[in-house]
Protein backbone atom coordinates (compact mmCIF):
# COMPACT_ATOMS: atom_id res chain seq x y z
CA UNK A 1 0.00 0.00 0.00
CA UNK A 2 3.07 2.50 0.34
CA UNK A 3 2.76 3.63 -3.92
CA UNK A 4 -0.55 4.75 -2.28
CA UNK A 5 1.15 7.91 -1.05
CA UNK A 6 1.98 9.27 -4.42
CA UNK A 7 -1.45 9.39 -5.43
CA UNK A 8 -1.95 12.00 -2.58
CA UNK A 9 -2.20 14.94 -4.38
CA UNK A 10 -4.59 13.49 -6.59
CA UNK A 11 -6.90 11.71 -4.60
CA UNK A 12 -7.22 14.39 -1.83
CA UNK A 13 -5.41 17.51 -2.73
CA UNK A 14 -8.71 19.02 -4.66
CA UNK A 15 -11.08 18.35 -1.95
CA UNK A 16 -8.85 19.56 1.10
CA UNK A 17 -8.09 22.48 -0.89
CA UNK A 18 -11.51 23.24 -1.07
CA UNK A 19 -12.67 22.39 2.08
CA UNK A 20 -9.50 24.47 3.46
CA UNK A 21 -10.58 27.75 1.52
CA UNK A 22 -14.69 26.90 1.94
CA UNK A 23 -14.63 26.08 5.92
CA UNK A 24 -11.46 25.12 7.63
CA UNK A 25 -9.59 28.85 7.12
CA UNK A 26 -13.15 30.47 7.66
CA UNK A 27 -13.98 28.72 10.66
CA UNK A 28 -10.36 29.94 12.42
CA UNK A 29 -10.74 33.31 10.98
CA UNK A 30 -14.37 33.32 12.43
CA UNK A 31 -12.93 31.72 16.33
CA UNK A 32 -10.46 34.52 16.44
CA UNK A 33 -12.23 37.26 14.61
CA UNK A 34 -15.16 36.96 17.76
CA UNK A 35 -12.62 38.29 20.16
CA UNK A 36 -11.83 41.17 18.17
CA UNK A 37 -13.51 44.73 17.11
CA UNK A 38 -13.15 44.59 12.76
CA UNK A 39 -15.12 46.13 9.74
CA UNK A 40 -13.02 44.70 7.26
CA UNK A 41 -10.93 41.64 8.74
CA UNK A 42 -7.89 43.02 8.03
CA UNK A 43 -8.57 46.17 10.70
CA UNK A 44 -9.33 44.06 13.41
CA UNK A 45 -8.17 44.63 17.04
CA UNK A 46 -7.93 42.31 19.77
CA UNK A 47 -10.89 42.92 22.16
CA UNK A 48 -10.92 40.10 24.30
CA UNK A 49 -14.82 38.98 25.57
CA UNK A 50 -16.01 42.45 24.96
CA UNK A 51 -18.68 41.14 21.77
CA UNK A 52 -19.62 37.92 23.96
CA UNK A 53 -21.05 40.65 26.81
CA UNK A 54 -22.09 43.18 24.07
CA UNK A 55 -24.29 40.34 22.43
CA UNK A 56 -26.40 40.11 25.71
CA UNK A 57 -25.65 42.98 26.91
CA UNK A 58 -26.56 45.45 23.69
CA UNK A 59 -30.60 45.21 23.67
CA UNK A 60 -32.37 42.19 23.95
CA UNK A 61 -32.48 41.03 20.68
CA UNK A 62 -30.07 37.94 20.69
CA UNK A 63 -31.71 36.94 23.89
CA UNK A 64 -35.19 37.27 22.05
CA UNK A 65 -34.17 35.56 19.20
CA UNK A 66 -32.52 32.86 21.46
CA UNK A 67 -35.85 32.13 23.31
CA UNK A 68 -37.91 32.53 20.01
CA UNK A 69 -36.09 30.13 18.30
CA UNK A 70 -36.05 27.35 21.59
CA UNK A 71 -39.53 28.26 21.58
CA UNK A 72 -40.16 27.30 18.32
CA UNK A 73 -38.07 24.25 17.99
CA UNK A 74 -40.38 23.10 21.33
CA UNK A 75 -43.22 23.12 19.69
CA UNK A 76 -42.29 22.52 16.01
CA UNK A 77 -40.39 19.26 17.25
CA UNK A 78 -43.75 17.77 18.94
CA UNK A 79 -46.24 18.67 16.52
CA UNK A 80 -43.98 17.28 13.52
CA UNK A 81 -43.37 13.77 15.16
CA UNK A 82 -46.66 13.66 15.91
CA UNK A 83 -48.29 13.99 12.74
CA UNK A 84 -45.53 12.22 10.83
CA UNK A 85 -45.72 9.29 13.09
CA UNK A 86 -49.28 9.39 13.29
CA UNK A 87 -49.38 9.05 8.87
CA UNK A 88 -46.49 6.34 9.01
CA UNK A 89 -48.52 4.21 11.07
CA UNK A 90 -51.59 4.85 8.97
CA UNK A 91 -48.92 4.61 5.48
CA UNK A 92 -47.64 0.92 6.85
CA UNK A 93 -51.40 -0.36 6.68
CA UNK A 94 -52.60 -1.91 4.18
CA UNK A 95 -54.56 0.93 2.56
CA UNK A 96 -55.14 1.79 -0.83
CA UNK A 97 -53.18 4.85 -2.51
CA UNK A 98 -49.89 4.44 0.05
CA UNK A 99 -47.56 5.17 -2.37
CA UNK A 100 -49.18 8.28 -3.83
CA UNK A 101 -49.75 9.19 -0.59
CA UNK A 102 -45.96 9.34 0.23
CA UNK A 103 -45.05 10.87 -2.82
CA UNK A 104 -47.99 13.53 -1.72
CA UNK A 105 -46.54 14.49 1.86
CA UNK A 106 -42.63 14.14 0.91
CA UNK A 107 -42.96 16.76 -1.69
CA UNK A 108 -42.79 19.62 -0.03
CA UNK A 109 -39.60 19.10 1.28
CA UNK A 110 -38.00 19.69 -1.94
CA UNK A 111 -39.37 22.95 -2.03
CA UNK A 112 -36.56 25.43 -0.85
CA UNK A 113 -36.84 27.90 2.01
CA UNK A 114 -37.37 31.18 0.24
CA UNK A 115 -40.30 29.98 -2.12
CA UNK A 116 -41.56 28.05 0.80
CA UNK A 117 -41.87 31.65 2.76
CA UNK A 118 -43.45 33.36 0.57
CA UNK A 119 -46.15 30.52 -0.33
CA UNK A 120 -47.13 30.49 3.47
CA UNK A 121 -46.93 34.21 3.36
CA UNK A 122 -49.71 34.22 0.96
CA UNK A 123 -51.85 32.31 2.48
CA UNK A 124 -51.68 33.37 6.01
CA UNK A 125 -52.10 36.61 4.99
CA UNK A 126 -55.13 35.46 2.82
CA UNK A 127 -56.43 33.76 6.19
CA UNK A 128 -56.13 36.94 8.54
CA UNK A 129 -57.10 39.28 5.82
CA UNK A 130 -61.05 39.22 6.56
CA UNK A 131 -59.72 40.11 10.79
CA UNK A 132 -58.37 43.14 9.38
CA UNK A 133 -54.29 41.61 10.31
CA UNK A 134 -51.46 40.60 8.77
CA UNK A 135 -48.61 38.00 9.52
CA UNK A 136 -46.56 41.21 10.83
CA UNK A 137 -49.10 42.62 13.00
CA UNK A 138 -48.57 40.33 15.77
CA UNK A 139 -45.57 37.92 17.24
CA UNK A 140 -48.15 34.93 17.39
CA UNK A 141 -49.21 34.90 14.00
CA UNK A 142 -45.29 34.71 12.63
CA UNK A 143 -44.57 32.49 15.69
CA UNK A 144 -47.76 29.88 14.30
CA UNK A 145 -46.73 30.89 11.02
CA UNK A 146 -42.91 29.65 10.97
CA UNK A 147 -44.47 26.35 12.86
CA UNK A 148 -46.99 25.74 10.46
CA UNK A 149 -44.77 25.97 7.58
CA UNK A 150 -42.34 24.04 8.76
CA UNK A 151 -44.27 21.29 9.86
CA UNK A 152 -45.52 20.86 5.98
CA UNK A 153 -41.64 21.12 5.11
CA UNK A 154 -40.48 18.39 7.53
CA UNK A 155 -43.63 16.14 8.17
CA UNK A 156 -42.66 14.19 5.27
CA UNK A 157 -39.52 13.94 5.71
CA UNK A 158 -39.92 12.62 9.19
CA UNK A 159 -42.64 10.47 7.62
CA UNK A 160 -40.40 8.85 5.36
CA UNK A 161 -37.90 7.81 8.67
CA UNK A 162 -40.66 6.45 10.68
CA UNK A 163 -42.05 4.34 7.65
CA UNK A 164 -38.20 2.91 7.17
CA UNK A 165 -38.09 2.05 11.08
CA UNK A 166 -41.86 0.94 11.11
CA UNK A 167 -41.62 -1.58 8.59
CA UNK A 168 -38.46 -3.29 10.18
CA UNK A 169 -40.78 -3.70 13.43
CA UNK A 170 -40.98 -8.01 13.12
CA UNK A 171 -44.56 -8.80 12.61
CA UNK A 172 -44.13 -12.16 14.33
CA UNK A 173 -44.21 -10.15 18.04
CA UNK A 174 -47.12 -7.99 16.43
CA UNK A 175 -48.94 -10.86 15.83
CA UNK A 176 -48.09 -12.32 18.83
CA UNK A 177 -49.48 -9.61 20.84
CA UNK A 178 -52.59 -9.87 18.79
CA UNK A 179 -53.13 -13.60 19.56
CA UNK A 180 -52.31 -12.68 23.44
CA UNK A 181 -55.32 -10.42 23.10
CA UNK A 182 -53.07 -6.78 23.18
CA UNK A 183 -55.16 -4.17 22.16
CA UNK A 184 -54.50 -1.54 19.56
CA UNK A 185 -52.42 0.96 22.00
CA UNK A 186 -51.04 -1.54 24.49
CA UNK A 187 -49.46 -2.75 21.25
CA UNK A 188 -48.50 0.53 20.00
CA UNK A 189 -46.80 1.57 23.45
CA UNK A 190 -45.69 -1.78 24.33
CA UNK A 191 -43.92 -3.38 21.27
CA UNK A 192 -44.20 -0.57 17.89
CA UNK A 193 -42.60 2.52 20.01
CA UNK A 194 -40.00 0.81 21.87
CA UNK A 195 -38.97 -1.05 18.45
CA UNK A 196 -39.09 2.39 16.55
CA UNK A 197 -36.76 4.17 19.20
CA UNK A 198 -33.53 4.47 17.03
CA UNK A 199 -35.82 6.37 14.29
CA UNK A 200 -37.22 8.35 16.91
CA UNK A 201 -33.91 9.65 18.29
CA UNK A 202 -32.97 10.52 14.48
CA UNK A 203 -36.42 12.51 13.75
CA UNK A 204 -36.01 14.18 17.27
CA UNK A 205 -32.82 15.52 16.61
CA UNK A 206 -33.44 16.26 12.82
CA UNK A 207 -35.93 18.37 13.61
CA UNK A 208 -34.24 20.08 16.44
CA UNK A 209 -31.62 21.02 14.62
CA UNK A 210 -33.44 22.01 11.37
CA UNK A 211 -35.13 24.36 13.74
CA UNK A 212 -32.69 25.27 15.27
CA UNK A 213 -30.58 26.72 11.79
CA UNK A 214 -33.83 27.99 10.02
CA UNK A 215 -32.74 30.73 8.17
CA UNK A 216 -34.57 31.33 4.58
CA UNK A 217 -38.11 30.45 5.79
CA UNK A 218 -37.67 32.98 8.52
CA UNK A 219 -36.14 35.77 5.98
CA UNK A 220 -39.24 35.63 3.58
CA UNK A 221 -41.84 34.66 5.90
CA UNK A 222 -41.80 37.56 8.27
CA UNK A 223 -38.15 38.82 7.99
CA UNK A 224 -38.74 39.52 12.49
CA UNK A 225 -41.64 41.70 11.95
CA UNK A 226 -42.96 42.77 13.44
CA UNK A 227 -40.16 44.67 14.97
CA UNK A 228 -37.52 41.75 15.12
CA UNK A 229 -40.15 40.06 17.37
CA UNK A 230 -40.10 36.74 15.34
CA UNK A 231 -36.29 36.89 14.53
CA UNK A 232 -34.78 33.73 15.11
CA UNK A 233 -30.95 32.90 15.67
CA UNK A 234 -29.67 32.43 12.45
CA UNK A 235 -31.59 35.71 11.27
CA UNK A 236 -30.13 37.54 14.05
CA UNK A 237 -26.52 36.73 13.64
CA UNK A 238 -27.16 38.19 9.96
CA UNK A 239 -28.77 41.23 10.58
CA UNK A 240 -25.98 42.11 13.31
CA UNK A 241 -23.39 41.42 10.25
CA UNK A 242 -24.90 42.95 7.82
CA UNK A 243 -27.60 45.37 9.31
CA UNK A 244 -25.21 47.76 11.41
CA UNK A 245 -22.04 48.81 10.78
CA UNK A 246 -19.43 48.19 13.46
CA UNK A 247 -21.14 45.20 15.02
CA UNK A 248 -19.12 42.35 12.79
CA UNK A 249 -17.23 40.99 15.70
CA UNK A 250 -20.72 40.96 17.69
CA UNK A 251 -22.06 39.13 14.56
CA UNK A 252 -18.87 36.67 14.75
CA UNK A 253 -19.61 36.55 18.69
CA UNK A 254 -23.12 35.51 18.35
CA UNK A 255 -22.62 33.15 15.77
CA UNK A 256 -19.76 31.40 17.73
CA UNK A 257 -22.21 31.27 20.40
CA UNK A 258 -25.07 29.75 17.86
CA UNK A 259 -22.53 26.94 16.78
CA UNK A 260 -21.55 25.84 20.38
CA UNK A 261 -25.66 25.53 20.92
CA UNK A 262 -26.09 23.67 17.73
CA UNK A 263 -22.73 21.53 18.46
CA UNK A 264 -23.96 20.28 22.06
CA UNK A 265 -27.53 19.27 19.94
CA UNK A 266 -25.51 17.31 18.09
CA UNK A 267 -23.06 15.83 20.56
CA UNK A 268 -26.08 14.63 22.28
CA UNK A 269 -27.57 13.01 20.03
CA UNK A 270 -24.15 11.09 19.40
CA UNK A 271 -24.05 10.32 23.44
CA UNK A 272 -27.52 9.07 22.97
CA UNK A 273 -27.45 6.77 19.56
CA UNK A 274 -23.87 5.33 21.18
CA UNK A 275 -25.61 4.39 24.11
CA UNK A 276 -28.73 2.81 22.47
CA UNK A 277 -26.43 0.98 20.27
CA UNK A 278 -24.32 -0.22 23.09
CA UNK A 279 -27.93 -1.48 24.75
CA UNK A 280 -28.92 -2.99 21.94
CA UNK B 1 -63.77 -7.91 9.19
CA UNK B 2 -65.80 -5.84 8.67
CA UNK B 3 -65.46 -3.40 11.47
CA UNK B 4 -61.49 -3.37 10.35
CA UNK B 5 -62.82 -2.54 6.47
CA UNK B 6 -64.44 0.37 7.85
CA UNK B 7 -61.58 1.40 9.98
CA UNK B 8 -59.26 1.34 6.78
CA UNK B 9 -61.77 3.50 4.54
CA UNK B 10 -61.46 5.98 7.72
CA UNK B 11 -58.08 6.15 7.43
CA UNK B 12 -58.01 6.44 3.53
CA UNK B 13 -60.28 9.36 4.10
CA UNK B 14 -57.91 10.96 6.39
CA UNK B 15 -55.24 10.40 4.50
CA UNK B 16 -56.90 12.11 1.86
CA UNK B 17 -58.18 14.97 3.30
CA UNK B 18 -54.40 15.15 4.36
CA UNK B 19 -53.10 14.92 0.88
CA UNK B 20 -55.48 17.95 0.14
CA UNK B 21 -54.62 20.35 2.99
CA UNK B 22 -50.99 19.09 1.53
CA UNK B 23 -51.18 19.95 -2.23
CA UNK B 24 -53.65 22.80 -1.42
CA UNK B 25 -51.05 25.79 -1.07
CA UNK B 26 -49.20 24.98 -4.34
CA UNK B 27 -52.59 24.79 -5.78
CA UNK B 28 -53.45 28.22 -4.60
CA UNK B 29 -50.04 29.79 -5.74
CA UNK B 30 -50.70 28.41 -9.22
CA UNK B 31 -54.57 30.03 -9.21
CA UNK B 32 -53.20 33.46 -7.90
CA UNK B 33 -49.97 33.30 -10.64
CA UNK B 34 -52.81 33.54 -13.44
CA UNK B 35 -54.70 36.44 -11.53
CA UNK B 36 -54.57 40.58 -11.45
CA UNK B 37 -52.57 41.58 -8.32
CA UNK B 38 -54.93 43.21 -6.72
CA UNK B 39 -57.17 40.19 -6.66
CA UNK B 40 -54.45 38.59 -5.43
CA UNK B 41 -53.74 40.37 -1.90
CA UNK B 42 -57.94 41.21 -1.71
CA UNK B 43 -58.92 37.77 -2.43
CA UNK B 44 -56.22 35.13 -2.50
CA UNK B 45 -58.50 32.21 -2.20
CA UNK B 46 -60.94 32.18 -5.25
CA UNK B 47 -60.36 31.24 -8.62
CA UNK B 48 -59.74 33.96 -11.12
CA UNK B 49 -62.98 35.06 -12.72
CA UNK B 50 -63.60 37.46 -15.92
CA UNK B 51 -62.40 40.53 -14.05
CA UNK B 52 -59.26 38.92 -12.49
CA UNK B 53 -58.40 36.61 -14.85
CA UNK B 54 -54.74 38.07 -16.15
CA UNK B 55 -53.57 34.89 -18.32
CA UNK B 56 -49.78 34.78 -18.71
CA UNK B 57 -49.32 38.49 -17.68
CA UNK B 58 -47.54 37.97 -14.31
CA UNK B 59 -45.70 35.34 -16.17
CA UNK B 60 -44.56 37.73 -18.65
CA UNK B 61 -43.36 40.52 -16.35
CA UNK B 62 -42.10 38.01 -13.56
CA UNK B 63 -39.71 36.83 -16.09
CA UNK B 64 -38.89 40.37 -17.36
CA UNK B 65 -38.09 41.48 -13.57
CA UNK B 66 -35.66 38.53 -12.44
CA UNK B 67 -34.49 37.52 -15.82
CA UNK B 68 -35.50 34.27 -14.75
CA UNK B 69 -34.36 32.25 -17.53
CA UNK B 70 -31.01 33.63 -16.71
CA UNK B 71 -31.25 32.89 -13.06
CA UNK B 72 -32.22 28.95 -14.00
CA UNK B 73 -28.98 28.46 -16.20
CA UNK B 74 -27.00 29.66 -13.20
CA UNK B 75 -28.78 27.71 -10.65
CA UNK B 76 -28.61 24.63 -13.35
CA UNK B 77 -24.71 25.11 -14.21
CA UNK B 78 -23.98 25.62 -10.28
CA UNK B 79 -26.14 22.62 -9.51
CA UNK B 80 -24.85 20.26 -12.25
CA UNK B 81 -20.83 21.43 -11.58
CA UNK B 82 -20.96 21.38 -8.01
CA UNK B 83 -22.68 18.36 -7.35
CA UNK B 84 -20.68 16.56 -10.42
CA UNK B 85 -17.19 18.25 -8.44
CA UNK B 86 -18.57 16.87 -5.33
CA UNK B 87 -18.84 13.22 -6.25
CA UNK B 88 -15.70 12.74 -8.21
CA UNK B 89 -13.36 14.28 -5.48
CA UNK B 90 -15.33 13.24 -2.05
CA UNK B 91 -15.71 10.00 -3.36
CA UNK B 92 -11.72 9.83 -4.28
CA UNK B 93 -10.79 11.53 -1.03
CA UNK B 94 -13.01 8.98 0.94
CA UNK B 95 -11.50 6.09 -0.99
CA UNK B 96 -7.74 7.36 -0.25
CA UNK B 97 -8.96 8.34 3.66
CA UNK B 98 -10.16 4.41 3.84
CA UNK B 99 -7.45 2.67 2.43
CA UNK B 100 -4.33 4.69 3.41
CA UNK B 101 -4.95 5.34 6.64
CA UNK B 102 -2.34 7.21 8.62
CA UNK B 103 -2.28 10.16 11.36
CA UNK B 104 -2.47 12.56 8.50
CA UNK B 105 -5.70 11.27 6.54
CA UNK B 106 -7.61 10.59 10.12
CA UNK B 107 -7.51 14.36 11.37
CA UNK B 108 -8.60 15.37 7.70
CA UNK B 109 -11.58 12.57 8.28
CA UNK B 110 -12.33 13.93 11.92
CA UNK B 111 -12.44 18.09 10.71
CA UNK B 112 -14.40 16.45 7.64
CA UNK B 113 -17.18 15.12 9.85
CA UNK B 114 -16.80 18.50 12.43
CA UNK B 115 -17.89 20.93 9.42
CA UNK B 116 -21.09 18.81 9.52
CA UNK B 117 -21.89 20.39 12.86
CA UNK B 118 -21.12 23.73 12.44
CA UNK B 119 -23.79 26.21 11.26
CA UNK B 120 -23.47 28.29 8.28
CA UNK B 121 -23.56 31.36 9.73
CA UNK B 122 -20.22 30.34 11.76
CA UNK B 123 -18.38 30.65 8.39
CA UNK B 124 -20.23 32.68 6.57
CA UNK B 125 -18.66 36.40 6.74
CA UNK B 126 -14.93 34.80 7.00
CA UNK B 127 -15.84 32.72 3.60
CA UNK B 128 -17.17 34.81 1.81
CA UNK B 129 -14.66 37.34 2.22
CA UNK B 130 -11.97 34.47 1.56
CA UNK B 131 -13.90 33.38 -1.54
CA UNK B 132 -13.55 37.02 -2.26
CA UNK B 133 -9.57 37.38 -1.52
CA UNK B 134 -9.08 34.62 -3.68
CA UNK B 135 -11.65 35.74 -6.66
CA UNK B 136 -14.18 32.70 -6.57
CA UNK B 137 -16.54 35.35 -6.02
CA UNK B 138 -18.22 33.82 -9.59
CA UNK B 139 -19.97 30.87 -10.99
CA UNK B 140 -17.17 28.86 -11.59
CA UNK B 141 -15.25 29.61 -8.24
CA UNK B 142 -18.64 29.01 -5.99
CA UNK B 143 -18.16 25.43 -6.98
CA UNK B 144 -15.04 25.04 -5.03
CA UNK B 145 -16.67 26.17 -2.11
CA UNK B 146 -20.08 24.19 -2.78
CA UNK B 147 -17.09 21.02 -3.12
CA UNK B 148 -15.52 22.71 0.36
CA UNK B 149 -19.18 22.62 2.22
CA UNK B 150 -20.46 19.39 0.94
CA UNK B 151 -17.45 17.34 1.30
CA UNK B 152 -18.07 16.54 4.85
CA UNK B 153 -21.21 14.86 4.46
CA UNK B 154 -20.03 13.29 1.24
CA UNK B 155 -16.50 12.02 2.53
CA UNK B 156 -18.50 10.21 5.35
CA UNK B 157 -21.18 8.73 3.55
CA UNK B 158 -18.53 7.65 0.99
CA UNK B 159 -15.97 6.20 3.55
CA UNK B 160 -19.17 4.60 5.13
CA UNK B 161 -19.60 2.16 2.06
CA UNK B 162 -15.59 2.17 0.67
CA UNK B 163 -15.09 0.22 4.39
CA UNK B 164 -17.64 -2.40 3.17
CA UNK B 165 -15.67 -2.60 -0.06
CA UNK B 166 -13.55 -6.04 -0.39
CA UNK B 167 -10.05 -4.89 -0.64
CA UNK B 168 -9.31 -8.09 -2.91
CA UNK B 169 -11.69 -6.76 -5.86
CA UNK B 170 -8.73 -3.95 -5.81
CA UNK B 171 -6.16 -6.48 -5.97
CA UNK B 172 -6.81 -8.15 -8.32
CA UNK B 173 -7.58 -5.38 -10.66
CA UNK B 174 -3.64 -4.90 -9.70
CA UNK B 175 -2.66 -7.82 -10.45
CA UNK B 176 -4.69 -7.95 -14.00
CA UNK B 177 -2.16 -4.47 -14.84
CA UNK B 178 -4.10 -1.71 -13.25
CA UNK B 179 -2.69 1.38 -12.31
CA UNK B 180 -4.05 2.81 -9.03
CA UNK B 181 -6.21 5.51 -11.11
CA UNK B 182 -7.71 2.65 -12.81
CA UNK B 183 -8.14 0.70 -10.36
CA UNK B 184 -10.07 3.21 -8.39
CA UNK B 185 -12.05 4.20 -12.11
CA UNK B 186 -13.01 1.59 -13.74
CA UNK B 187 -13.71 -1.01 -10.40
CA UNK B 188 -14.40 0.63 -6.81
CA UNK B 189 -16.20 3.96 -8.32
CA UNK B 190 -18.90 1.74 -10.02
CA UNK B 191 -19.33 -0.14 -6.74
CA UNK B 192 -20.03 2.92 -5.02
CA UNK B 193 -22.85 3.56 -7.32
CA UNK B 194 -25.79 3.37 -4.84
CA UNK B 195 -23.68 5.78 -2.35
CA UNK B 196 -23.00 7.98 -5.03
CA UNK B 197 -26.87 8.36 -5.94
CA UNK B 198 -27.47 9.45 -2.19
CA UNK B 199 -25.03 11.83 -2.28
CA UNK B 200 -26.08 13.18 -5.74
CA UNK B 201 -29.67 13.77 -4.16
CA UNK B 202 -28.76 14.96 -1.29
CA UNK B 203 -26.48 17.72 -2.58
CA UNK B 204 -28.45 18.35 -5.25
CA UNK B 205 -31.65 19.27 -3.25
CA UNK B 206 -29.22 21.41 -0.95
CA UNK B 207 -27.19 23.31 -3.56
CA UNK B 208 -30.06 24.23 -5.64
CA UNK B 209 -32.26 25.46 -3.05
CA UNK B 210 -29.50 27.34 -1.34
CA UNK B 211 -30.00 31.22 -0.85
CA UNK B 212 -27.38 32.69 1.42
CA UNK B 213 -24.41 30.85 0.21
CA UNK B 214 -24.63 32.46 -3.21
CA UNK B 215 -26.16 35.71 -2.18
CA UNK B 216 -23.20 36.37 -0.48
CA UNK B 217 -20.91 34.71 -2.54
CA UNK B 218 -21.91 35.93 -6.20
CA UNK B 219 -25.29 37.52 -5.45
CA UNK B 220 -24.44 41.04 -6.78
CA UNK B 221 -23.65 40.25 -10.04
CA UNK B 222 -25.19 36.63 -10.81
CA UNK B 223 -28.37 35.49 -9.01
CA UNK B 224 -29.88 31.74 -8.70
CA UNK B 225 -33.09 31.15 -8.75
CA UNK B 226 -34.23 31.56 -4.34
CA UNK B 227 -32.31 35.00 -5.12
CA UNK B 228 -33.67 36.21 -7.60
CA UNK B 229 -37.39 35.46 -5.93
CA UNK B 230 -35.60 37.04 -3.32
CA UNK B 231 -34.95 39.79 -5.07
CA UNK B 232 -37.74 40.48 -6.67
CA UNK B 233 -39.82 40.77 -3.00
CA UNK B 234 -36.95 42.08 -0.96
CA UNK B 235 -36.45 45.00 -3.33
CA UNK B 236 -37.51 48.60 -2.52
CA UNK B 237 -41.33 49.38 -3.88
CA UNK B 238 -44.17 47.77 -4.11
CA UNK B 239 -44.09 44.15 -4.62
CA UNK B 240 -45.49 42.96 -7.64
CA UNK B 241 -47.87 40.10 -5.98
CA UNK B 242 -48.84 38.83 -9.38
CA UNK B 243 -45.18 38.32 -11.05
CA UNK B 244 -44.03 37.27 -7.20
CA UNK B 245 -46.83 34.20 -7.98
CA UNK B 246 -45.81 33.03 -10.99
CA UNK B 247 -42.05 33.12 -10.18
CA UNK B 248 -43.04 30.67 -7.51
CA UNK B 249 -44.32 28.70 -10.00
CA UNK B 250 -41.89 28.76 -12.19
CA UNK B 251 -39.42 27.49 -9.13
CA UNK B 252 -41.62 25.07 -8.22
CA UNK B 253 -41.36 23.07 -11.53
CA UNK B 254 -37.80 22.00 -12.21
CA UNK B 255 -38.28 20.61 -8.62
CA UNK B 256 -41.37 18.80 -9.34
CA UNK B 257 -40.34 17.36 -12.20
CA UNK B 258 -36.99 16.26 -11.17
CA UNK B 259 -39.25 14.59 -8.12
CA UNK B 260 -41.90 12.70 -10.15
CA UNK B 261 -39.02 11.38 -12.63
CA UNK B 262 -36.88 10.25 -9.64
CA UNK B 263 -38.58 10.11 -6.65
CA UNK B 264 -37.70 6.57 -5.63
CA UNK B 265 -34.02 7.46 -5.66
CA UNK B 266 -35.07 10.40 -3.71
CA UNK B 267 -36.88 9.24 -0.85
CA UNK B 268 -34.28 6.36 0.00
CA UNK B 269 -31.57 8.78 -0.57
CA UNK B 270 -33.32 11.13 1.82
CA UNK B 271 -33.76 7.95 4.47
CA UNK B 272 -29.84 6.80 3.95
CA UNK B 273 -29.10 10.35 4.64
CA UNK B 274 -30.95 11.18 7.97
CA UNK B 275 -29.70 7.69 9.12
CA UNK B 276 -26.34 8.25 8.56
CA UNK B 277 -26.57 12.16 9.24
Amino acid sequence: MKPLKRYFPIFVLPTLIAFSVAFLIPFIMGLYLSFTEFTTVENAIFVGFKNYITAFTEGDDFLNALWFTVKFAATSVITINLFAFILALMLTRKIWGTNLFRTVFFMPNLIGGIVLGYIWQLIINGVLLPYGYAITSDERFGFWGLVVLMNWQMIGYTMIIYIAGLTSVPTDILEAAKVDGAGVFTTLFKITIPSVMPSITICLFLTITNSFKMFDQNLALTAGAPSGSTKMLALDIYETFYGKIGFEGVGQAKAVIFFIIVAAIALTQLVLTRRKEVEQ
Amino acid sequence: MSSRKISRIKMFLILLAAGITFLLPIFIVIINSFKYKFSITDTPFTLPNADSFAGFENYVNGINQTDFPLAFFWSLFITVFSVAAIIIFTSMTAWYIVRAKSPLTSILYYALVFSMIVPFQMVMFTMSKVANILRLDNPVGIIIIYLGFGAGLSVFMFSGFVKSVPKTVEEAATIDGCNTLQTYFLVVFPILKPTTVTVAILNTMWIWNDYLLPYLVIGNDYKTIPVAVQYLKGGYGSVDMGALMAMLVLSIIPVIIFYLTSQKYIIKGVAAGAVKG
